[in-house]
């Protein structure tokens, strides 16, 4: 990892950067799926454990968010996308960003084992270890298949929300965590093929910058049919009632409609992906549509 | 004698990092009340 091309920090780091050193956007999506995964439970805990439960996924996102860019302030000075974060930015030295992203994940890891139970501190410990150890230092620089493994760490949080409530897993919860994981892939690659030259800057051997733009569209094709059956699967298995198996098959129907145009599209710069674009877009909607969706069908149940 | 226009900012971030600190340290002090208070509720029997 270079060095060289860090600013030098001199003032102390105002705390607007920590904030924004947690990745704040991806936090809030994490704590969305933390949220609806514990809301699903068919247990329901008092309402000042719930809050320290989200609280804990909130700032092990944060801590490994933090950590992720302590190890990648050199990528992500050299990526448009990310300069002006605050390492490359140089409103921060690595060494804060580093005792700041260990500190924060200890304390949350620790304050979920005491207020919460092992089981839940367990999977926040391995989810925070997963997304910097595997993905960040290990897979993001090795293989163009960095996002698939990857993907593992963001589908996490609901699986740590319910059994934060029940103290252990089931069918469901995995299978929360199996649409995320298999979500992740199509949503990163039609941002990828966006932003390609980007990552291609920045060294990061992403599908688009590795393989072609097709080969990269139909293994988005190949993951959104798998991401379907695995949003539907909890209405086919009577773990979800008909509302949820009417929004899950809409809009993965949507979804697969979508990522099919991006294939038969072919678009060949960045300014004529109109199909990436809007399925990058849409994705983020479906995937907070679901989980929604999910609690809600649950809690009314 | 002018004040040091960088020691000046220097110490606006310190003040302003103990401020968001001290505010952090409060909201976990109440956070722990709560989560004590829900505990001994949770193993009252009804």
């Amino acid at each position: 990892m270079t060095t060289a091309t860090m600013p030098s920090t001199t003032l102390p780091a105002d705390w607007r950067d920590f904030f924004a050193l947690t990745k704040p956007r991806v936090m809030r999506s994490v704590v969305l799926t933390g949220l609806c995964g514990m809301l699903a439970a068919p247990v329901h805990l008092p309402f000042a454990l719930g809050f320290t439960a989200i609280l804990c996924i909130a700032l092990a996102a944060g801590a490994a968010g933090a950590l992720n860019q302590w190890y990648e302030s050199d990528i992500d000075a050299l990526m448009k996308r990310t300069a002006k974060r605050p390492l490359p930015a140089g409103k921060m030295d690595r060494e804060t960003a580093l005792h700041f992203g260990v500190g924060l994940g200890v304390f949350s890891v620790l304050l979920m084992g005491l207020a919460i139970g092992l089981l839940a501190a367990v999977l926040l410990a391995v989810s925070i270890l997963f997304y910097v150890l595997i993905y960040t230092v290990g897979l993001k620089r090795l293989t163009p298949q960095n996002i698939v493994i990857g993907g593992a760490a963001g589908a996490f949080p609901p699986l740590i929300g319910w059994v934060a409530a029940t103290g252990s897993l089931s069918t469901l919860p995995l299978l929360m965590f199996a649409i995320i994981f298999l979500w992740t892939p199509p949503h990163s690659w039609a941002l990828a093929l966006l932003i390609r030259d980007d990552y291609a800057k920045g060294g990061v051997p992403m599908l688009p910058v590795v393989a072609s733009a097709a080969t990269t569209r139909w293994q988005m094709l190949f993951y959104a049919v798998l991401m379907a059956a695995a949003a539907v699967s909890p209405w086919a298995l009577g773990l979800a009632g008909i509302p949820y198996g009417a929004v899950a098959t809409i809009g993965s129907a949507v979804f697969l409609a979508l990522t099919l145009w991006v294939v038969v599209a072919r678009a060949g710069t960045p300014a004529e992906m109109k199909a990436e674009r809007f399925l990058f877009v849409y994705s983020i909607g479906y995937i907070l549509m679901i989980f929604i969706s999910l609690a809600v069908d649950r809690l009314i149940a | 004698m002018t004040p040091d226009p960088h020691s000046d900012l220097v110490r606006k971030r310190q003040r302003s990092r103990a401020t968001a600190l001290a505010l952090l340290l409060g909201a976990f002090v109440v956070l722990v009340f709560a989560i004590s208070i829900a505990k001994i509720q949770a193993g009252m029997p009804h």
